[in-house]
């Protein structure tokens, strides 16, 4: 053959390969031994390293979780932090397994940028915070305000979407940094602050000197259901994400908690049984250990210990469950049977 | 003070004329006043910018002294800095090893600790002109020997430490200088080879000089850290470290190489025509004729250049590693200390100034050693 077909030929061969070898994400984590986990460069509650470089967060927990699952042990999880801009290459390019990095599900970014998205891990949405003594109690009354935002992100678009839908102005006071953001909304330089609802509830829990003073208007102007997410192809390691989160909900669901997991391995609850492995199938479907969700709860616990711990009343977030409580109480959370 | 150059409706008020400077020969205080009025009161335009910048310094430095230092807070948590009316330090305390140290492990501080402090002794002693034997290579290999063992781990008993943990300042340290260190000789390469006769090497210097000047650093980076892996095959991964550094020497050495450029564009033609006329080879005239006089003129854009490359290193934190000023951030990701981030900013640009301005310093003192024969 022409040596320069012979180029072609093997780039043709090697790019008609990716498909049949990205199967093999599952079996090269396995075979490497530790899961690589995309986090952010530091959101706290999240993703984000603490004084000693240990991280911790609610994503980080889905890290552990994964690899508690894989592993029997939640420590085998190498973190790379990674910036907005290159969080979905890394995915693409195999840099790491798993991006569990508050990335909001949408449309584009499940079809054409080529990932798959788990399973919710949090529901979050944008909203206003306004100084309880301006007496604003809706968003519909923040005609004519000054709203301090970030620049550059869905954040503002949407902020403009909104007053456009309602036909009402705003000014937008726009900058770069969110400390300095915050600053100068405590500063009163605008009335009302736009940010992603966690945020706004992080901010007025730590960084307002009397949280009493601002109130966090009820109104949620966007959807953001962030999302651990993996790469296109290897639908064995998509199944292992998504149902190490689904377990964790469905041992809140049942009760079952990083204390007292043991002593419902005696249960007598068929989806209990199956939940814990007493009752074998759901590891060998996976292609892990029965005790794959027993090993979970053990290690990191359910879903509303981890979001106490990271986000919840346990942490310095604050935040109510709101969304993100079971569907039994009212929220979104609701894991598929596990059978 | 004599104003009587102005045609003021107060012309009759007569003024005192006569001596305005004091006789020579006083007193310390007088000697002093008499400097000030001949060089901050002497006209009606300097007194009014005189009384500005006094005004100006008396709004300015007791509120800027009394919130660093007087009214600061050097220790305790969150809740007694919010009290404090100054600067709460008490942040760089309790975070300084994150914000030193980046992600690297805890219980392993030390080692990055005596690395640094290594490499600094080293930069001291190489400062020094009397040091600059064969004697100071050996030492330099041993120390990066040392330095590189110290870091990555994983011989006589120290645990291995991956580089996508190592952060901080001794990651800025080392992005920068070995980013300064390989593009030098590069650059020097690249300029020789844009001022060659032969066609290819020129247009090939030419090409990758205007190339890489075109694009900004962050677009290296990114082509380095995000492009790059896109085109190898899934699980080949060449060390995200090494990817940056190499972004950062080949965007150095590009802007070097046209300093350099200039330096050799200034040497008399007569220099060249002497070293042919002797006989020797374009590499002897290159190395013992040209270059020594081309490098001492670039000696300022190519330390500007240098100091810009240290300042640069921390738009690596887009690529997601965590140097110095992205590990001053990390520390700040804690929403209890948060609103503390201008504490935290200023310890990073003081580590930054500190560099920058010893590097300064230090060429210029280069400079003048080097420039004692042709100082004009």
């Amino acid at each position: 053959m022409h040596p320069i077909k012979t180029v072609f030929a093997v780039a043709a061969l090697s790019l008609a390969a990716t498909p049949a070898m990205a199967g093999a994400t599952f079996d090269a984590v396995k075979a490497k031994g530790f899961v690589q986990c995309g986090v952010n460069l530091g959101l706290h509650g999240f993703s984000a390293p603490d004084d000693r470089g240990n991280w911790s967060g609610l994503d980080v927990d889905l890290c552990r979780a994964v690899a508690a699952a894989m592993f029997g042990d939640s420590t085998k999880v190498k973190y790379t932090p990674l910036s907005a801009q290159q969080r979905l290459p890394a995915l693409q390019s195999g840099e790491i397994d798993v991006l569990a990095r508050n990335t909001t599900w949408t449309l584009s970014r499940d079809s054409a940028n080529g990932l798959n998205f788990a399973a919710v891990n949090f529901y979050d949405g944008q909203g206003f915070m306004v100084p309880t003594k301006l007496n604003v109690k809706s968003a519909k009354e923040l005609d004519g305000a000054t709203i301090c935002v970030l620049p550059g992100t869905t954040t503002e678009q949407n902020l403009a979407d909104y007053f456009r839908a309602t036909k009402m102005s705003f000014k937008p006071v726009v900058i770069e940094k969110n400390e300095e953001l915050t600053s100068a909304f405590l500063a009163g330089r605008c009335d009302a602050i736009s940010s992603d609802g966690s945020q706004l509830a992080a901010i007025r829990a730590n960084e307002t000197p009397n949280p009493a003073d601002f109130v966090i208007l009820p109104e949620r102007i966007s959807k953001e259901p962030l999302s651990p997410a993996v790469r296109h192809g290897d639908d064995q390691w998509l199944d292992l994400v998504k149902w190490s989160l689904w377990a964790m909900m469905a041992a809140e669901e049942k009760g079952i908690s990083q204390q007292n997991v043991e002593s419902f391995l005696t249960s007598n609850d068929p989806d209990v049984k199956r939940l814990l492995g007493v009752t074998e199938g759901n590891g060998k479907a996976l292609g892990v250990d029965e005790k794959w969700a027993f090993t979970i709860i053990k290690q990191i616990g359910n879903y509303g210990e981890s979001f106490d711990r990271n986000v919840g009343k346990g942490s310095k977030l604050k935040l109510e469950r709101g969304l993100n409580a079971l569907w039994t109480n009212g929220g979104l959370m609701y894991a598929p049977p596990l059978k | 003070m004599r104003n009587d150059d102005e045609p003021s409706a107060a012309a009759d008020v007569e003024e005192p004329s006569g001596a305005v400077y004091p006789p020579p020969g006083e007193a310390g205080p007088m000697r002093l006043m008499g400097w000030a009025r001949r060089r901050l009161f002497n006209t009606p335009a300097n007194i009014a910018l005189t009384l500005l910048c006094l005004w100006f310094l008396w709004e300015t430095v007791p509120p800027l002294l009394g919130w660093a230092l007087f009214n600061a807070q050097w220790t305790g948590d969150p809740t007694t800095c919010r009290e404090a009316t100054g600067a709460c330090w008490a942040l760089v305390g309790e975070k300084h090893r994150l914000m030193l140290f980046g992600l690297y492990p805890y219980d392993e501080h030390w080692r990055p600790l005596i690395a640094t402090l290594l490499l600094l002794g080293m930069l001291g002693v190489s400062s020094q002109r009397r040091f600059w034997h064969r004697g100071l290579a050996l030492a330099w290999v041993a120390a990066v020997t040392v330095m590189a063992v110290l870091m990555w781990g994983g011989v006589l008993g120290l645990r291995p430490v991956d580089t996508t943990l190592w952060g901080g300042l001794p990651l800025t340290l080392l992005l920068a200088l070995a980013g300064i260190a390989v593009a030098f000789p590069l650059s020097i390469v690249l300029a020789l080879g844009r001022r060659s006769d032969l066609p290819v090497v020129r247009a090939v210097c030419v090409g990758y000089i205007e190339l890489i000047r075109g694009v900004p650093l962050v677009s290296v980076l990114f082509m380095a850290s995000v492009m790059f892996p896109l085109f190898m095959p899934e699980g080949v991964t060449v060390d995200k470290l090494l990817r940056a550094q190499i972004g950062i020497i080949l965007f150095t050495a590009a802007y070097l190489a046209e300093a350099v450029r200039g330096g050799l564009q200034a040497i008399p033609r007569g220099q060249y025509e002497a070293a042919d006329a002797m006989g020797l080879s374009y590499w002897q005239k290159t190395v013992l004729i040209v270059l020594p006089q081309a490098l001492r003129i670039v000696i300022p854009p190519m330390v500007n250049q240098f100091i810009s490359t240290f300042k640069d290193t921390s738009l690596v934190t887009i690529v997601g590693l965590f140097d110095l000023l992205t590990s001053v951030k990390a520390s700040l990701a804690d929403p209890e200390w948060r609103p503390f981030f201008i504490e935290a900013y200023v310890f990073a640009a003081l580590i930054y100034w500190c560099f920058c301005f010893l590097m300064s310093r230090y060429s210029q003192r280069l400079e003048e050693d080097l420039m004692a024969g042709t100082r004009r």
